[in-house]
């Protein structure tokens, strides 16, 4: 039986086991919004207030559940809002399937109505993208693109659909069964070598990234350092793979991390790099960064070896079939004198770097958060100074627990972020922190929630101030705070109780716990602003293309 | 050809944008393109791509493992710098009279070039070869002044039974 083009995408997102859709209707997607209609018992759509919100929350659900993301919008501007959230999921390898509309076939290229050239805009941040012109092609073009999204390094696709494709009529046969991707392409050499470093080394170093998180890789990382003896350390990206009270984890390294995550890096003679890209925000100054220390790098992108950071034996792969394997041929060790290094270092914290307990500040209230959430929310973050301090100080306990924008550093995702997370964590109490900036970004998707009572405790950090750039302003450009102080005059809590959820305000400690408590007890979404100095940094801090020599640890 | 030189066969998919995406991803990644060819091979759904480009191991190495990401790109082969037959194919239109040709007729036949059209006024001259013999010929033809010129960037082949062919898989 002949069914339309509109119809066969529901058809393969059906088959794909898609049940949560995220996205805004127009003209060049009418028919398969016609579709969703009569699907609605079977595949839920949530209509954000912006496509960009809606990309965001693909990527934030991707992430929090493992699966693919999808997200629809119509053609020209609402193709082109979802650019941002494309770019925000190709950089931190998020497998997303966007679906666009276009113009019918005949209206190509003739600047139509609406028409936008989105594959040709958005080549350089897909995996790969397709435009559709011939609808008997359509049901190949979408299962390759969902398959492309999740497998390998994952990532977005984006699949551009004319109208009249989407009219057009054409077979339906359902799927073939798919061949299970392959788990590591390593000779034995490779693991050959990887074991005798591990073998000869002194002061193994653990490096784990977003690439552990995406491979479901917690337990075979624990496995791995068990085994030899050796302390982890993450990447931002890498958080929440770990749970925080693990004894063999020290926490975040890079420009932000932890004090003791990085003087132990520092003094390691073998880097084993898992599932990360060494993003110039975690390195810092490349060179000095893996003086004395030989790198082994475990990733499935073979681009991503030696691209930044040269290593000395690489295992390209799956992270968790190669660490199964690694772990299997490692001879067990300790490495007693090492061990007792690293405690020493983890023991002997800086003063500088203490904070009053007993005031409202970033550190005290994300812990006041921390200590009044489910141990199942899932956090996520906005960009800037309170996304450093969450990444600090929260204690995540669950792999994709921790839902931030790291490498795009995107201000606004947290919103539409918030609200896929949710959704994807079968609408458990969902946390953002944000900040003035960030949130007047994207605030739009307040009213999302709000429409489906989603139960999110967005805290927003409100230091009235762009406090990340204002601090590199203090820090490097000599005070000049050039429009960075923007003197917004929002009145947050009537602002969100306009959209329909509820809002609080506190500045002290005090004024925290009682607001905290209406919060979680909420059904709906909740917003609490808290007020934060101006002048607060987030330290320590390697300066760009720093090293542990350049650390700051006050300001 | 320089030592950092060297020259990628590449085969994807014969399919409309794939050469946006093979392009783009050297300004994305600024690498640099010296010469790109293409043309559709013996199978009419791949295409195969000659791309002469610069750089270290280093470069070369991301240029190589970057394409092979690309889901258009089915086999990406570094050329050997000897056992290659390399080809460019050059046109070069000269405006001159009759009387300034004198000596241009020598050269054609030294360099095994041809000439493919003349009037009086103007003479067109092909010639295709290994690229340090058509610069030769260039540089040699500056003299009478060059009108318009134009190279097809260079294409490339294994000498012996070896042949490039996509991977089974993919
Ligand atoms: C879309 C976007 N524009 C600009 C920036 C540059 N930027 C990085 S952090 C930052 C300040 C963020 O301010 P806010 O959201 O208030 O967070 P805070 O640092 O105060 O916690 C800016 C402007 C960015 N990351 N993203
Ligand atoms: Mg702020």
């Amino acid at each position: 039986m002949k069914i339309k083009g509109a119809e066969l995408i529901i058809r393969i997102l059906l088959e794909k086991g898609v049940d949560t859709v995220f996205g805004y209707p127009g003209g060049a997607v009418l028919n398969i919004y016609d579709e969703l209609y009569k699907a609605s018992d079977r595949i839920k759509h949530y209509t954000t207030c912006h496509e960009q919100g809606a990309s965001h929350a693909a990527d934030a659900y991707a992430r929090v559940t493992g699966k693919v993301g999808v997200v629809l919008a119509t053609s020209g501007p609402g193709a082109t809002n979802l650019v941002t959230g494309i770019a925000n999921a190709y950089l931190d390898s998020s497998p997303i399937v966007a679906i666009t509309g276009n113009v019918a076939c005949p209206a190509i290229g003739k600047d139509s109505f609406q028409e936008v050239d989105i594959t040709g805009v958005t080549m350089p941040i897909t995996k790969h993208n397709y435009i559709v012109k011939d609808v008997n092609r359509l049901a190949s073009v979408l299962r390759e693109a969902f398959e492309i999204a999740a497998s390998g390094r994952p990532g977005p696709v984006l699949v551009d659909i004319p109208k009249d494709v989407q009219q057009a009529e054409c077979e339906y046969e359902p799927a073939e069964d798919a061949v299970e991707p392959q788990q590591y392409r390593n000779g034995k050499e490779a693991f050959a070598q990887a074991v005798k470093l591990i073998s000869e080394c002194k002061r193994p170093f653990i490096y784990t990234g977003g690439g552990t998180v995406s491979s479901n890789a917690s337990k075979e990382l624990l496995a791995l350092a068990e085994k030899i003896d050796s302390p982890i350390g993450s990447s931002m990206m890498g958080l929440s793979a770990v749970s925080h009270d693990h004894p063999r984890f020290l926490g975040m390294t890079g420009m932000h991390g932890k004090l003791a995550a990085s003087r132990v890096l520092s003094e390691a003679d073998l880097l084993i790099a898992i599932g990360t890209r060494f993003s110039d925000r975690a390195t810092g100054n490349k060179v000095e960064y893996i003086k004395g220390k030989k790198v082994i790098h475990i990733d499935i992108d073979p681009s991503e070896i030696s691209k930044n950071i040269p290593a000395f034996v690489s295992l390209i792969g799956d992270v968790k079939s190669v660490l199964k394997k690694l772990v299997n041929e490692l001879p067990p060790c300790d490495r007693k004198d090492w061990h007792q290094e690293v405690e020493n270092i983890r023991n002997s914290s800086d003063r500088r770097l203490e904070k009053p307990k007993d005031e409202l500040n970033p550190q005290t209230l994300i812990q006041a958060v921390n200590r009044h959430a489910p141990k199942d929310s899932v956090v996520c973050t906005d960009v800037g100074q309170h996304q450093m301090w969450t990444a600090q100080y929260y204690e995540f306990s669950k792999p994709r627990s921790f839902v931030t924008s790291g490498g795009l550093g995107t201000m606004g995702f947290g919103m539409g972020a918030a609200i896929g997370s949710c959704l994807g964590n079968n609408r458990k109490k969902t946390i953002l922190f944000t900040s003035d900036g960030s949130f007047h970004m994207n605030m739009n998707e307040m009213v999302t929630a709000v429409s489906h009572q989603l139960p999110l405790v967005v805290v927003l950090l409100n230091n009235n101030t762009l406090g990340m750039v204002r601090q590199w302003q203090t820090l490097f450009f000599g005070c000049r705070y050039s429009n960075t102080s923007l003197e917004r005059r929002t009145d947050y809590v009537k602002l969100v109780e306009a959209f329909g959820a509820t809002g609080m305000r506190v500045s002290t400690l005090e004024e925290l716990e009682p607001a905290l408590e209406k919060a979680f007890a909420a059904k709906g979404p909740v917003l609490i602003e808290a007020a934060i100095d101006q002048d607060e940094k987030v330290l320590p801090m390697i300066p760009p293309d720093g090293t542990i020599k350049d650390i700051i640890l006050k300001a | 050809m320089n030592s950092d030189e060297f020259i990628l066969s590449i085969l994807v998919n014969n399919e409309a944008g794939v050469l946006t995406r093979v392009s783009s991803l050297f300004s994305r990644r600024a690498f640099n393109i010296d010469s790109l060819s293409v043309g559709v091979t013996d199978d009419p759904k791949i295409s195969r791509i000659t791309i002469v480009a610069r750089g270290d191991d280093y470069v070369k190495n991301q240029i190589i493992l970057q394409l092979e990401k690309l889901h258009d790109v089915k086999k990406v082969e570094l050329m050997p710098q000897t056992g290659t037959v390399m080809r460019e194919l050059v046109l070069i239109k000269l405006n001159i009279s009759q009387e300034s040709r004198v000596g241009l007729m020598e050269a054609v036949s030294v360099f095994r070039a041809k000439v493919v059209d003349l009037t009086n006024d103007s003479v067109t001259l092909e010639i295709t070869g290994e690229r340090s013999k058509c610069n030769a010929f260039v540089e040699y033809l500056r003299a009478f002044g060059i009108a318009e010129l134009c190279r097809t960037g260079l294409t490339a082949i294994t000498r012996g039974p070896k042949t490039l062919k996509p991977d089974e898989s993919v």
